[in-house]
């Protein structure tokens, strides 16, 4: 049977009898909350109550190995970047000339870089710029980008079309191109960094946001908003903004991971951060050169601690996704 | 405790004992760490080529109770306690190997959406000739016997649906192959699960009549579960009614729906509009109080706190199934005294009579509205003519893709109207679309809509919901606001502690409740309900019902209700109108629309629908599907289906005006209705 292979196992026929799972929706009949929960219950208020849901997302978050382990990686470079300076055992800019590129030891755990200054020391601090360029970047793209996907998915038309062809066009460049050419006709700056890598990004979520917001405005309450002449503001941000707010909520974890990864990437060709604020992609940038030289460590830690900053954010927003999109 | 036939040198007994033979069964789902029981101790056999119904309302733990006998259940489910032998073999103890085999040979199931149980990428006749091939058979051999098994549920063009693919095919069609393929391994246990529930009437009664014939052919026993009273009064020769995972009584179904004997049969045949029963006389009873919380176990009786008999010993003590008569068995300590079970609501309530001499609300003329699809012109509603008059209920009826929504939306401005169209409101000309009506033209009229779910914003609490129509339309702030909305949410029988709730927390019946307060809040002159009740459970279809009688007689508001349940719209309407592919074609007082003349989709339509009066009529076959709106038939668009045809040819090539017959009473037929009378007279 060359079928067979093709067949979503959800979708057997359930008249075949041929021992296959269930269709979704006669699993979901059989549980006794969905059905009394259901529109046919006669069940008064049921028992459960907003903050009971809310509580048992949080505990499912909380037993959720993942999202422990990228909480835990997160808030660290949260903590370096906002206390690190305080704490870190040498000047991260200042290096000592006599002491360049030694191999990690009891001294400098990290070793040294080409200039002296202490690896460890330089990784702690660099979190912070990253950070803060990423965070803000990202929030001024799901800022922009929701505004933007409610009025193309609640207008759809004209508006619609235009900033979806615009957003087309966009993405298809990828976006440290996009930054690129930007940020060479503006000049490097963290400012045109955050607005560079958050319009771009406004762009790529108003698209998640319009696709959501697309399945709100046939709802029949969006029919009962108009019928009492609610303004399209009301019913955009009053009306549908709450019910698609799971997905800006995915989407700005995503993104962020996104951003820290851009923010890296254009500091190692040289056009993000500049020198000399301590960071990660700049640093590789300095020292991949003499990895053949033989002064990994250099590359690696900054590598590692880009890495582990990524992998921590996409930990903890697939947790979250989830969580609540179930 | 439990009958025990398993062992294999039996055959001859076997072959007399149940097919299904369920013995103190308890259904358990574990969520969140406990045991939530839903399904209590419940015992019933379903004999060889016996058809057995289990009717009951939502999370009554009918579908549970099917899931178990074919080992179905979710994964946190398990029976928790008693045997459940299906041919003799326990279905718990089953192997895998024999598991699938009762699966596929023994035991087949028919859902209630035709549409989701086929794989919508696949044509159906791989999915038909699969069932063939997975019973053994070769490839050609099974494609053979696909075709075969389309002509058994009488599909005439059994080639045509072979080469569809699902999307293609009408729900009614769709539910035929389904059928034909659970037939398919001849089983002897066949479970149709509400499976007309997603159709037409007309529709639902070919299934029904189809199933019915197939049985007799097919040798099998059928366990039918309906919510629908009536459906399993026609299907099934036993009855079981489940109430809160509990089989309250059980017997032959016709002796259990005319002397029910547990107070919840007798309170649930109360809320089913029957035929002479209106608004204001004969009134539908409705059942106090609230299904008790899943896995909520009290102490005596599970009825008892809903019902106007319990008394002491009825709240401490669970009543066993005791015996009425030979097969009957009812679970209440007063199963004698059921039958006059006290009413809850009053039987007749006086109401205002709507005001026939007044100018009329609202006024349709000419109403038509064609949508493009895809370079298609389909025409959803085409010379529509229509007066509402003040606090009186108009009836629309007809199946779906009539156009009765589409009207609706039209009316409210959802939906601009074709050029040319005339809508009035008391005189005055209503603009296209709602956005551009006058504050006080949007106020006058509001909506209920059929889905509670879609309708509230599931972010918003009940108070926001309501408060924020008190604001809009009736302008009220502060204190006032604050005064109304209690008073609102009083006189749609909700309490205050409701307010803070958000839809997702209340019940369906509670979510309608909202729906109705927040169209209610700007003192509305027209009402339109779409459908309000045919999501919701019977019990608590007749307290909305009740609750739309009486704030209409309070408020002297004009109601345009939408409903497929004629039973519904005879109780509730002083006039009906009679859609078909978005033309009217008929439109009287409610009660001549059911006494007669009929026009002939009329007659054919009532005759559809399954009646618990006893009382069958011929059933009228309509020839064919309905025909799509993209290309409706020339003439009359009726013709193609209408078994009252002329030989003339007039009705192929002459659309029939809609001409008044007789005073006040419209209809759109060749046929003159003197005549239409008489036929229809001799005929029932």
């Amino acid at each position: 049977m060359a079928d067979e292979e093709l067949r979503d196992p959800l979708a057997t026929a359930p008249g075949m009898s041929s021992g296959g799972p269930l269709p979704p929706h006669d699993l979901a009949a059989s549980l006794p909350l969905v059905t009394a929960g259901g529109t046919g219950g006669a069940a008064g208020a049921l028992d459960e109550s907003v903050g009971r849901i809310r509580r048992e997302q949080l505990r499912l978050l909380l037993r959720s190995a993942p999202f422990i382990v990228g909480l835990v990686l997160l808030l660290w470079w949260v903590v370096c970047a906002i206390f690190g300076r305080f704490f870190v055992p040498y000047n991260p800019v200042n290096g000592n000339l006599i002491q360049f590129n030694l191999a990690p030891s009891g001294a400098h755990w990290f070793g040294t870089d080409s200039l002296g200054r202490d690896v460890l020391s330089r990784v702690i601090v660099g979190a912070r710029e990253i950070l803060i360029v990423a965070l803000l970047a990202t929030v001024l793209g799901a800022a922009v980008g929701t505004a933007l996907g409610l009025v193309m998915g609640y207008f759809r038309g004209l508006v619609d079309n235009v900033v979806g062809r615009i957003v087309d066009a966009v993405l298809s460049l990828p976006i440290v191109i996009v930054a690129f050419m930007f940020l060479v006709a503006v000049g490097p700056s963290t400012q045109t960094l955050i607005l560079v890598i958050g319009l771009v990004f406004a762009l790529i979520i108003a698209r998640t946001v319009r696709t959501a917001v697309l399945q709100e405005r046939d709802m029949d309450y969006i029919a009962a908003a108009r019928l009492r002449d609610e303004s399209a503001a009301h019913i955009m941000f009053v009306e549908i903004l709450p019910n698609v707010a799971g997905p800006i909520l995915v989407e700005f974890t995503v993104r962020l991971g996104y951003a820290i990864f851009t923010v890296a990437t254009l500091s190692f060709l040289g056009f993000g951060i500049q020198p000399p604020t301590p960071d990660w992609g700049t640093d590789i940038a300095n020292s991949y050169q003499y990895l053949a030289a033989g002064y990994w460590w250099e590359t690696l830690f900054p590598a590692l601690a880009i890495a582990s900053l990524v992998v921590a954010i996409n930990l903890v927003g697939d947790s979250i996704e989830a969580v609540v999109i179930r | 405790m439990t009958m025990n036939v398993t062992s294999p040198g039996l055959d001859d007994r076997l072959s007399e004992a149940a097919v299904v033979d369920a013995a103190h069964v308890d259904v358990s789902y574990n969520v969140r760490d406990t045991d939530r029981l839903a399904v209590r101790d419940v015992s019933f056999q379903i004999g060889r080529r016996e058809s057995f119904g289990l009717v009951g309302e939502s999370g009554s733990g009918k579908t549970t109770m099917a899931l178990a006998i074919t080992r179905y259940l979710a994964r946190n489910g398990r029976v928790s306690a008693g045997t459940i032998t299906v041919n003799g073999q326990d279905v718990a103890s089953l192997h895998r190997h024999d598991l699938r085999m009762m699966r596929a040979r023994t035991v087949s199931m028919v859902y209630q959406e035709p549409g989701r149980a086929l794989n919508p990428s696949i044509k159906v006749g791989r999915q038909v000739a699969e069932v063939f091939e997975i019973a053994g058979l070769s490839r050609p051999d099974a494609a053979g016997r696909a075709e075969e098994a389309l002509r058994k549920v009488q599909i005439s063009d059994p080639g045509r649906v072979l080469r569809s693919y699902p999307h293609q095919l009408s729900g009614g069609m769709l539910q035929r192959v389904v059928i034909a393929m659970a037939l398919a391994a001849e089983p002897n246990l066949l479970i149709l699960d509400e499976p007309t529930t997603a159709l037409d009437a007309t529709v639902e009664a070919e299934i029904l009549e189809l199933v019915s014939a197939l049985r007799a052919e097919f040798d099998t026993a059928i366990l039918f579960i309906s919510h629908n009273l009536a459906v399993i009064a026609k299907m099934c020769e036993r009855v079981g009614v489940m109430y809160a995972g509990e089989l309250v009584e059980q017997g032959p179904a016709l002796e259990v729906f005319e002397q029910p004997r547990h107070p919840y049969t007798v309170g649930l045949l109360r809320c089913i509009p029957r035929r002479g029963q209106r608004k204001d006389h004969g009134r539908l009873d409705t059942i106090p109080g609230f299904l008790p919380a899943p896995g909520e176990v009290p102490a005596g009786c599970i009825f008892a706190q809903r019902c106007a008999l319990a008394d002491e010993r009825c709240r401490t003590e669970s009543p066993p199934p005791y015996a009425i008569t030979g097969d009957r068995t009812s679970r209440c300590h007063h199963h004698d005294q059921a039958p006059s079970l006290p009413r809850a609501t009053p039987e007749d309530v006086r109401l205002p009579p709507p005001d026939e001499t007044s100018a009329p609300v609202i006024s349709l003329r000419g109403v038509a509205k064609t949508f493009t699809v895809r370079h298609d012109r389909v025409r959803a509603l085409d010379g529509v003519d229509l007066d509402l008059r003040l606090g009186e209920t108009l009836g629309l009826v007809g199946e779906s893709g009539s156009g009765k929504t589409t009207l609706a939306r039209v009316l409210l401005g959802l939906t601009s109207p074709d050029e040319g169209s005339m809508l009035e409101l008391e005189g005055k000309k209503l603009a296209p679309l709602a956005a551009r009506r006058a504050r006080d033209q949007l106020r006058a009229m509001q909506i209920v809509f059929q889905n509670p779910d879609s309708a509230l914003n599931r972010r918003h609490s009940v108070r926001h919901i309501i408060n924020r129509s008190l604001s809009k339309l009736a302008g009220l702030s502060g204190a006032a606001r604050e005064k109304s909305l209690l008073e609102i949410v009083r006189s749609v029988r909700m309490e205050p502690r409701h307010l803070g709730l958000r839809p997702a927390q209340l019940s369906g019946g509670l979510k309608q409740r909202v729906a109705i307060a927040r169209a209610f809040a700007g003192n509305p002159r027209v009402l339109v309900c779409d459908e309000p009740t045919s999501a919701l459970d019977v019990s608590v279809q007749a307290a909305i019902l009740n609750l739309l009688a009486d704030l209409q007689a309070r408020e002297r508001v004009t109601y345009l209700f939408i409903s497929h349940d004629l039973g519904v719209v005879r109780y509730l309407s002083d006039r009906i109108a009679v859609l078909y592919l978005g033309r009217v074609m008929q439109y009287a007082d409610a009660e001549t629309v059911f006494t007669g003349p009929h026009h002939p989709y009329t007659e054919a339509l009532l005759s559809a629908v399954p009646s618990l009066d006893g009382i069958s009529r011929e059933r009228i076959v309509l020839a064919g599907e309905i025909p799509s709106p993209a290309n409706p038939p020339s003439g009359c668009v009726f013709h193609t289906r209408c078994p009252r045809r002329l030989s003339s040819g007039i009705c192929e090539s002459t659309e029939p005006p809609l001409a008044e017959v007789e005073p006040g009473h419209m209809m759109r037929c060749h046929i003159p209705a003197a005549e239409l009378r008489m036929l229809q007279h001799i005929e029932n």
